[in-house]
């Protein structure tokens, strides 16, 4: 990731930043990432921008041997969405890196717990194309890491 | 349904070898057809488990190679891909197998060369199972561990200490396996403070990377005394197989493996046991966390209690119900596609009496083979014949 990304991380002022896109189904439940059909088979029948709801972490790890093309080390969260009281699916959770502290001098991520609140922020390039196993064209490589709320 | 017996076992020497996966599958082929008296010519079927023969060695084909190699043409082939769990898998091919009928005598050979890569890139290839939102983000199978680790820590109020201890237990069982990679007992001081992997997993609460090969011999239990003429072969009277959520973190309690439940309940059900009829158990122990996750969700111990069994010495070798007897993956060493064989070896030798310096009163054992983090799951049973 460069520095430009790493600040634009940082400060959540990318431009063009797509959604955080997660699938609704006809039972009423949402899923991230997207499947084709839902809890049941449910019908897929909608998204949802989870850039819209905060989260909180529920557990997290940081992991000093990473593969090709990872960060060094790598701080990665699992967070659950604040969905609203209305929704009674299963919980929405996604997996992400923590993002970069712009106040560490070593350009380390930001120290979370479980339990606090975050946000998703966006990174252009999560993890270098091509340098690790898997064919560099079969995925996306950007996503939303997750910062500290307050 | 036909009963199987499985009337040849053998594995080779896990670590760090110099022979190919060909090699690897080769030697421990050939052990397992002369332990059951028999030559690759009277084979029906051969199946190999192998995870990634293809991305670790450039080597694909490896079923057909290996029939060559043991002369078993024209037995039917197949390679069974599972991940980790390749080798349960292969289990349950190859008992399918003979208790469909479609084959009279069957041989089933896991192996995985893996050491000549670097950690990173092996770690890299085996991460390649996971989901696409997982792997952009650089997640690896011990980064799971240490997210479910941390949890299963705070949810159930256990001690950091507690999974030290499986890794002491688990390396002191490795001591009296000739096939083990490590057989060397480690302290808990040396675990704690061994370097950080996955905060709060430390490298002692890892396996280490391995090569390897295990094979098992299947027939019809009304045959086996052919094969094994002093009657000492094993009976699989339960099996089962389950898979769970591709993507991890969509899993309801994520300290819970839905696979082990589930493949658990369906090989109890086929055997007629409860889990407080097992004697022993070899349990997927990639990660110390494991082994709580596992014998909680086999029913071992109730939800988030797994960890006192190991602080009160319950699954030592001389306790109420060892688990790892052969040192489990911890020590033994972990070829993906080797071992789940290697566990149903293991207690194989339990059961028929043969197990030596490990040897422990059982009549029933339990293997559990892990694929993914949880995402796929065969869980055997097996009585000796006597």
């Amino acid at each position: 990731m460069s520095d430009t990304d790493a600040d634009a991380e940082a400060t959540g002022e990318a431009s063009d930043e797509p959604t955080f896109e997660a699938a609704a189904y006809a039972d009423g439940s949402v899923s991230y990432p997207p499947h084709p059909v839902g809890p049941g088979g449910a019908e897929r029948v909608g998204t949802v921008d989870l850039r819209e709801h905060e989260a909180r972490v529920v557990t997290w790890t940081t992991s000093t041997a990473t593969p090709p093309g990872v960060r060094e080390p790598n701080t990665l969260a699992i967070v659950e969405f604040e969905m609203g009281e209305e929704y009674d699916g299963p919980p929405v959770r996604a997996l992400g890196g923590v993002a970069v502290d712009p106040d560490d001098p070593d350009g380390g991520a930001f120290d979370v717990a479980v339990g606090d609140r975050v946000e998703p922020v966006y990174a252009e390039e999560l993890r270098e194309p091509g340098a690790g196993i898997r064919e560099p064209e079969s995925q996306a490589w950007d996503g939303f890491r997750f910062r500290p709320v307050g | 349904m036909e009963r199987v017996a499985i009337v040849g076992a053998s594995m080779t020497r896990f670590g760090q070898r110099d022979a190919w996966v060909r090699e690897l599958l080769a030697e421990a082929g050939e052990a397992a057809l002369a332990d059951a008296g028999i030559v690759g010519d009277d084979l029906d079927h051969l199946y190999v488990s192998n995870m990634a023969s293809g991305e670790f060695e450039g080597q694909t084909g490896v079923p057909n190679a290996l029939a060559h190699d043991l002369a078993a043409t024209p037995a039917y082939t197949a390679r069974i891909d599972q991940t980790s769990s390749s080798g349960g898998a292969g289990v349950y091919a190859a008992w399918q197998s003979v208790a469909s009928g479609a084959s009279e005598l069957t041989m089933l050979v896991g192996g995985e060369k893996m050491t000549h890569r670097s950690t990173s890139e092996a770690t890299d290839v085996i991460a390649s199972l996971t989901h696409p939102v997982e792997y952009k983000h650089g997640v690896t199978l011990p980064s799971f561990a240490g997210l479910t680790a941390r949890l299963y820590l705070e949810e159930y109020d256990a001690p950091r200490e507690s999974l030290g201890k499986v890794a002491v237990k688990n390396h002191k069982n490795g001591v009296d396996n000739p096939h083990a990679q490590f057989r060397k007992e480690v302290d808990l001081e040396t675990v704690l403070e061994s370097p950080v992997v996955a905060d709060p997993l430390r490298l002692y609460d890892f396996c280490p990377i391995t090569d390897g090969s295990a094979a098992l011999v299947f027939c019809p239990e009304s045959v086996a005394e052919e094969y094994a003429p002093d009657g000492e072969y094993a009976v699989i009277t339960g099996i089962g197989g389950a898979t769970d959520t591709h993507v991890v973190h969509e899993r309801a309690d994520p300290t819970t493996m839905g696979g082990v439940v589930d493949s658990a309940e369906i090989a109890y059900d086929m055997a007629g046991i409860a889990p407080d009829d097992v004697d022993v158990a070899e349990l997927h122990d990639m990660f110390t966390i494991l082994e709580f996750l596992q014998s909680e969700d086999l029913g071992f111990f109730e939800k988030g209690e797994g960890w006192r069994a190991v602080e009160e010495g319950v699954t030592d070798r001389d306790g109420d119900l060892p688990i790892n007897t052969s040192g489990g993956l911890k020590s033994k060493g972990h070829p993906l596609g080797a071992s789940g064989v290697a566990q149903v070896y293991e207690i194989v030798e339990q059961v028929t009496g043969n197990a030596g310096p490990r040897q422990v009163d059982a009549e029933t054992g339990l293997a559990c083979n892990v694929g993914g983090f949880g995402n796929c799951v065969t869980t055997a049973i097996l009585e000796g014949s006597q």
